[in-house]
């Protein structure tokens, strides 16, 4: 099912790739010992490095490249043992030692691979062209003072990864889904928070279209896009803003963009000419970066569980694909599942966690590690099903109780008196309460009309506040309605 | 005999023998900078209080019995160095009002050893210059003059020109220097004292205001070769707040100086022998390598093929570099800011770096611009970079079968503060035998070794292997020895 936008002179394909920063999750900054903790007060987390003053010198962060190098191997790509930091060169307020420190000619890793699975449960490979160590700038506010602009310097040499991607995907979807499954292999791996709403990831969408079995075309850069919806609208908008130059006998020129997430358009940033030079030239300041390749054998068997694999374990457990793709999205969710399915039924886990938990934690709006419920009380929850204390019914008026209180189920149930009837006596008076104030459905059942079972099942459950045994239920109305 | 006459081991000596106090001999410099200084200027800044305190505390931690390799020796500092709580001026109206918070490594290193500073040095702006007649702070004039023309002030060459003048003048026993492209080497020529830069990665750069980090290297000046072998042991050392730093132990040097140079073979490079060298260095040159062959050393005859490519190469790298360094002086954060009510920031960028930076700073920051740039960079700078690698293999070829190389010092001597200033490229061969040693990250010494026929000092160049300044040393100390200088200075203090 290929993606196209219909223009009017035919269908046409969209072909993006995108360029992701992402802040490599570290104490450190990439060349100082400044820290980077997101929200302290502005210049409160700036070295003198980072501050450009004379005299000062970068010393590479050996975690930041650790980092580098974890990721590098989550995205199944080639790590390379010799790399080198360069210069680019360019004069802005925020940017204090005139260039920025970034691996331009030579990165620390290249290509790899991406799987990523669409909304029709369909796979497809993403091919990643490298991903490079370099520092982040500064943040200038024009807001702040009618004539001034302040500088803040706190994000100034944090460590980033910018981790650029094929032009291989072909609609906004694809486009989303990669970075979803990116952030999540991400944090999977503990190399980026991935928070984007806090700059800890931001992409460069680069668009460009063509008619089917073309070649590619010119391409924009839509610059910084701050969340996967923008991302997915900026596609969108910019194909079509470039479909409609192509159709209007125009080309389409090559220049850096911004999305205007107000207006759902793109708008021109600069063009091809007024791109700086960056005088790219390897950093003196540094030597090159030469890793051990026992060093990376060792950070690669330290790797933790990746979310494809683990999404093929939880298959193996039994799980549907369905439920493996959604239980291993976050990490947490993963954990909290495990949690729960330690020595239960892997499956029925599953059916809980994705459905009354999932259900319970999206109307509170809390995330999994927040949630007021633990893996252990629902698991007590699941064994008082397990062992016919409760039945599934039941169950998920006391996971609702738990959502609000904070009690264990045990308590719960207890408290409440919800304890299932597997007394068959118990059973029977009931049954025979609703046959005898259900007399002509008795009749009509018996004549024929099968369907009213159902009835008489839910009516003996009211009668018995919904604390009968549905199966003895079941077993004991057929032998009465017989 | 007058305090400042000591040399920097003799004056270690005295002060351990309790023959001269730390004080007394800091307030003989004092007094004599005082004196000097207004003519010399070699001194940017005299820090005379903060001295004496130092000298004070000094003597105090002797009679504690603490006495550091350096314990109450006086020293100029050169004012690239930041130094903590003293302006640090770069010579450059940019930084005319920079007092950094920080201390460089190599000026640390020399505090804890127990070293007084007495002030900063002059220089050319930002390390650039053969002439130290760049610096914002005025140029500073060689205590030396020819003989049959005394009132002709001379250049006491660049950029560390204010270190060598101050240490020839007796200003100070020893002075902090830094070497791109022969800083170190041809002031010494020029003032008839002795300075090493050392191989690149021996001293940390941190703290050194950069001019071009892959050539920059910190040494000492001094008047004897033993003296600079005393500074540089404590000015040397792994740092790991320099990423290019050394991780190797640091030797006695001074007890290298005493080693001689019997059996060694020396490297006398035929590409050296250039056209338009004033007999009188070519005669100094043989006069060295007779010296040394008198005692024991074997002469050989090697090549660097590729000297003739040393300068252009040398003015493309130090420059692109530069360009880079020095973006970070834009008026935001510190030192100087010109802007107009209304202006915005490349207005602010403009202003600043028009007049924050003089003719020759703003000369080399165009030409590294220009080599950088998209289109010119395979043209100029990459071919630079492999000019250079080649120029190293030259090296490492000789040291095969060299273990050491003596050449020149400089092709001329000290020249008129009015010659050669208005054109750069006559200026920019003053470099002509020094900076391929940068280039190459050797080691590097000038030692004076006579005299020219105007009564100038001349010095000669010995190049050793990488982290082999040992042998340089050795070889320094044979040529000092033999050559026996002690012509002196006209303007020098006690005189």
């Amino acid at each position: 099912m290929t993606y196209v936008i219909e223009g009017r002179t035919g269908p046409w394909e969209v072909v993006i790739g995108l360029e992701v920063h992402a802040q490599v999750t570290s104490q450190a900054k990439l060349f100082s010992g400044a820290a980077t903790e997101f929200g302290a007060a502005p210049n409160s987390q700036v070295s003198f490095v980072d501050a450009g003053f004379p005299g000062m010198l970068p010393v590479i962060n050996q975690e930041c490249v650790a980092q580098a190098v974890r990721t590098g191997l989550g995205l199944k790509a080639e790590i390379h043992l010799w790399s080198r930091f360069d210069r680019k060169n360019y004069f802005y307020a925020d940017l204090p030692q005139g260039y920025q420190i970034s691996q331009f000619a030579h990165p620390i890793v290249g290509t790899g691979t991406v799987e990523i699975t669409l909304a029709d449960g369909s796979t497809k490979q993403i091919d990643i062209t490298r991903l490079h160590l370099e520092q982040d700038a500064g943040k200038s506010l024009h807001d702040q003072h009618p004539s001034k602009s302040f500088i803040d310097l706190n994000r100034s040499g944090v460590a980033l990864m910018e981790i650029v991607s094929e032009p291989d995907m072909r609609s906004p979807e694809e486009a989303g889904a990669y970075l979803t499954k990116l952030r999540q292999i991400l944090r999977y791996l503990g190399t980026c928070d991935g928070n984007m709403d806090e700059g800890s990831m931001r992409a460069d969408v680069n668009v460009s279209v063509r008619k089917p079995g073309e070649g590619f075309r010119t391409r924009c850069e839509v610059k910084n896009v701050n969340s996967i919806r923008f991302v997915m609208q900026a596609v969108e908008a910019e194909a079509r803003r470039q479909i409609e130059v192509w159709e209007e006998g125009g080309a389409v020129e090559q220049e850096t963009r911004l999305f205007d997430t107000g207006r759902g358009v793109t708008r021109s940033m600069r063009s091809k000419e007024d791109a700086h030079d960056y005088r790219y030239f390897p950093d003196p300041d540094l030597p090159p970066l030469v890793l051990e390749a026992d060093w990376v054998e060792s950070l690669k068997a330290s790797l933790p569980e990746l979310p494809d694999e683990r999404r093929a374990r939880y298959v193996a457990m039994g799980l549907s694909p369905y439920d493996a793709h959604v239980l291993t999205l976050e990490r947490e969710t993963a954990a909290f599942f495990e949690a729960v399915a330690k020595g239960r039924d892997a499956k029925t886990v599953a059916n809980w966690v994705t459905g009354d938990f999932f259900a319970a934690l999206n109307r509170t709006g809390l995330g999994v590690e927040e949630s007021p419920v633990s893996a252990a009380a629902l698991g007590e929850l699941l064994d008082l099903i397990a062992d016919k204390t409760i039945n599934g019914k039941i169950a998920k008026d006391v996971l609702a109780i738990m959502f609000e209180t904070g009690e264990r189920p045990g308590a719960i149930v207890d408290a409440r008196g919800l304890r299932q009837v597997v007394d068959t006596g118990a059973i029977e008076a009931a049954i025979a309460r609703v046959m005898e104030a259900n007399a002509d459905k008795v009749a009509e059942y018996r004549s024929g009309k099968d369907k009213l079972f159902g009835f008489f099942v839910g009516q003996v459950m009211k009668a018995m506040q919904g604390k009968g045994n549905p199966a003895l239920v079941n077993e004991v109305l057929k032998q009465k309605l017989a | 005999m007058h305090p400042t006459d000591f040399t920097l081991r003799g004056a270690i000596d005295a002060l351990n023998e309790g023959v001269i106090s730390s004080v007394e001999l800091t307030t003989a410099h004092l007094d004599a900078i005082a004196a000097l200084n207004p003519r010399l200027n070699a001194y940017i800044t005299v820090t005379g209080e903060q001295a004496l305190e130092q000298a004070r505390a000094s003597d105090a931690r002797r009679k504690e019995g603490v006495t550091g390799p350096l314990e109450g020796v006086p020293l100029a500092i050169k004012d690239l160095f930041c130094t903590a709580g003293t302006l640090t001026t770069a010579g450059s109206r940019i930084l005319g009002n920079f007092t950094p918070p920080y201390e460089s490594t190599v000026s640390g290193n020399l505090l804890r050893d127990g070293a007084v500073f007495l002030g900063k040095a002059n220089l050319d702006e930002f390390a650039m210059g053969s002439s130290n007649t760049t610096s914002a702070s005025g140029p500073v004039e060689n205590p030396w003059s020819r003989a049959n023309d005394p009132d002709t002030r001379l250049v006491p060459g660049g950029s560390s020109g204010g270190s060598a003048a101050a240490v020839a003048a007796r200003l100070a026993l020893g002075a902090t220097a830094t070497d791109t492209g022969g800083s170190i080497r041809q002031p010494a020529a020029f003032c008839g004292i002795a300075g090493i830069k050392p191989t690149y990665g021996r001293c940390s750069r941190f703290g050194i205001v950069a001019f071009a980090s892959s050539l920059d290297q910190a040494g000492p000046v001094a008047r004897t070769v033993e003296d600079c072998a005393i500074l540089l042991k404590s000015m040397a050392g792994f740092d790991p707040k320099d990423s290019t730093s050394a991780d190797m132990p640091v030797p006695d040097f001074a007890a290298a100086c005493a080693r001689g140079v019997k059996g060694l073979r020396i490297g006398v490079p035929k590409e050296y022998r250039l056209e338009g060298t004033p007999p009188e260095i070519e005669a100094l040159w043989e006069q060295g390598l007779a010296w040394l062959r008198a005692q024991g050393a074997e002469m050989v005859e090697i090549s660097l093929p590729h000297t003739q490519y040393a300068l252009p190469t040398y003015y493309i790298v130090a420059p692109a570099e530069a360009s880079s360094n020095l973006a970070r002086y834009d008026g935001v954060r510190f030192g100087l800011r010109v802007t107009e009510p209304g202006s915005d920031l490349r207005d602010l960028y403009e202003r600043t770096r028009a007049q924050g930076f003089g003719a020759e700073v703003r000369r080399r920051i165009l030409i590294g611009t220009y080599v950088l740039s998209a289109g010119y960079y395979d043209a100029y700078y990459l071919k630079a970079q492999k000019i250079r690698a080649l120029i190293k293999r030259d090296f490492d070829e000789a040291f095969a079968k060299v273990d050491a190389i003596v050449t020149p010092a400089t092709p001329s001597a000290a020249f008129g503060m009015d010659e050669k200033q208005d054109d750069p490229v006559k200026m920019y061969l003053n470099d002509v035998f020094t900076v391929t040693a940068n280039l190459a990250g050797l080691p590097g010494l000038a030692v004076p070794a006579g005299l020219d026929a105007q009564g100038l000092p001349l010095g000669l160049q010995v190049i050793g292997k990488a982290f082999d300044e040992e042998t340089v040393f050795a070889v320094g100390t044979a040529i000092e020895q033999a050559a026996n200088f002690t012509a002196l200075p006209r303007l020098r203090a006690g005189a």
